[in-house]
């Protein structure tokens, strides 16, 4: 299997990875996958009063692809809202790292944890839930 | 310092031993002749080698030179040795057994003589990696002609008792074929003791050259085969096509220092196998796949539970292993070698099979210890999974959402 230079610094140097402490306010989690697929994400965000998505953090058991494909969603749903970040598509985060085929699960599962992460902010916080945690 | 990668896929092919590359390269050059040439020096220069070979093949297993035929590999024997067994035989019944950890040379020959119209049982070996003889007596059958069981499992290393089962097939008029690829220059065959009829072998695996193997056909008593590749009419009917003289005098020569160095050599990869064991073992949960008592003495596969096999391969690229076996490497499902053996999916996706040989140092090995240790801590740091285990938490009750 040969990654490309941008999985290989992710999987070298992973964004973001570690978990809130479960005292601070505005956090949120979504795990996806299953050990026995061979992958699972959690993807933590921490959202401001204003709806704003300020830091998030993730940790996966994964294949080199899941680890690049979460670490990069953690970079990029910083500072966004959480429509905005619903709006992230796997088909750009497969772009962005040029995932081979084999490897689209992967950015599959990384935009379902993030729809898995705002669904629980949105459940801890009243809103309606809107997404199921994993499909497909 | 060690020079990276590290070669530690011995059981997926072993370097061409330098002396074996002296043998073979005359026979390329000046000694080219045809060995089924009658009339002429060059023919018979090919011949006598060819001859020399298969003597040294049948010396390693303790065999008559003239139950030796050469195939291209142990791929072609053991789909020469099944398929050609089971058509001849198929008179007398058309039930075959063999076992789910096989080759996939092996199973997939067996699969396809089951759309032929064969029937297959395929046994399911204990977590140990062994198959239980009173489970391999009850599944024969009257109509049983054929049984295939590998001597040296390629993924775990573990060995079955050939013996036994070899007894229990001869005393029954079947037809016991076993698949030795892996066995050659690490374990002690005798055939003259033995109660087996067809035994594949393989030239790459003992320090021999690619696209050559050979097949033992009993003589005593006579075992018959449908040949598989017709032709000239070469190994008396059951294979033909113009042998490869410089590859089989490879393998002649790789198969005579196996005999020769195979006590000195097995102790040297028996302590540098058990010195990789006694490092890894440092490290939390990890599990040895197969029994360690009746296994060869260079193979170690263990799986690091909370690490993902493939990111786990990614981390330790200075050494050249393999995940589960390497014909599966390619693909995302996990070892169906180790799925049999009842581990669970995330221990079959996390093995690595650890193959020393002839050229392993120590030095390699307290690299590849160090490197491991490292970076399956530095994976754990990143999984979930391992926070979950390190809470507690038992992973088989959590309810995950399939994908």
């Amino acid at each position: 299997m040969s990654y490309s230079t941008k999985v290989l610094d992710h999987y070298e140097n992973p964004r973001n990875v570690g978990t809130f402490g479960s005292e601070d306010e505005g956090v949120a989690t979504g795990m996806v996958g299953a050990p026995a697929c061979g992958d699972v994400m959690k993807l933590q965000i921490k959202v401001n009063k204003d709806g704003v998505i300020e830091d998030a953090k993730f940790k996966t058991y994964g294949c080199g692809s899941a680890i690049a494909s979460s670490s990069l969603v953690t970079e990029w749903v910083k500072g966004k809202t959480l429509d905005e970040a619903l709006s992230i598509k796997n088909t750009q985060i497969a772009e962005e790292l040029a995932l081979p085929p084999v490897k689209i699960h992967c950015s599959v599962l990384a935009e379902d944890a993030i729809k898995a992460a705002v669904a629980d902010y949105k459940a801890k916080h009243g809103a309606m839930v809107e997404t199921a945690a994993c499909k497909g | 310092m060690v020079k990276t990668p590290i070669y530690l896929d011995y059981s997926a092919t072993t370097p061409v031993d330098p002396r074996v590359a002296e043998q073979m390269i005359p026979y390329l050059t000046e000694k080219f002749g045809n060995p089924a040439s009658r009339s002429h020096e060059f023919g018979w220069d090919a011949e006598k080698a060819v001859e020399e070979a298969r003597e040294q093949v049948a010396a390693l297993v303790n065999a008559d030179p003239k139950e030796i035929v050469w195939t291209s590999g142990a791929t072609e024997s053991n789909n020469l040795a099944i398929k050609g067994a089971a058509h001849f035989y198929q008179g007398k019944g058309k039930h075959i057994v063999t076992v789910m950890t096989e080759h996939k040379a092996v199973l997939d020959t067996v699969r396809h003589l089951e759309s032929e119209g064969f029937e297959a049982t395929y046994l399911k070996p204990e977590p140990n990696g062994l198959v239980d003889i009173d489970q391999f007596t009850a599944a024969l059958r009257p109509d049983t002609i054929v049984v295939s069981v590998m001597l040296v499992n390629n993924e775990i290393g573990v060995v079955q008792d050939i013996a036994a089962m070899g007894e229990i097939c001869r005393a029954r008029g079947i037809i016991f074929h076993v698949d030795a690829a892996q066995a050659t220059g690490k374990v002690a065959i005798d055939l003259s003791k033995l109660k087996v009829d067809l035994m594949s072998f393989s030239a790459h695996k003992t320090y021999g050259p690619k696209g050559i193997g050979a097949l033992y056909v009993r003589r005593k008593p006579r075992v018959r085969l449908e040949a598989q590749m017709h032709g000239g009419g070469h190994e008396r009917g059951m294979r033909s096509g113009t042998l490869a003289t410089h590859q089989i005098v490879g393998m002649g020569e790789a198969f005579r220092i196996a005999r020769e160095e195979m006590a000195a050599e097995n102790e040297h990869v028996r302590a540098l196998r058990d010195r990789l064991y006694a490092g890894l073992s440092q490290i939390e949960e990890v599990h040895v796949n197969g029994d360690m008592e009746n296994r060869v003495p260079h193979n170690l596969n263990i799986s690091f539970s909370f690490v993902e096999g493939e990111s786990l391969i990614m981390a330790i690229r200075d050494l050249a292993v393999s995940s589960g076996s390497a014909c599966t490497s390619a693909s995302l499902e996990p070892s169906y070698v180790l799925r049999a053996l009842g581990r669970s999916d995330e221990l079959a996706h996390s093995s690595i099979r650890f193959t020393i040989g002839r050229f392993t140092t120590e030095a390699e090995i307290d690299y590849a210890i160090d490197l491991v240790k490292a970076k399956i801590g530095r994976l754990r740091e990143l999984s979930p999974l391992w926070d979950m285990f390190k809470e507690g938490i038992d992973l088989s009750t959590v309810k995950w959402a399939a994908h």
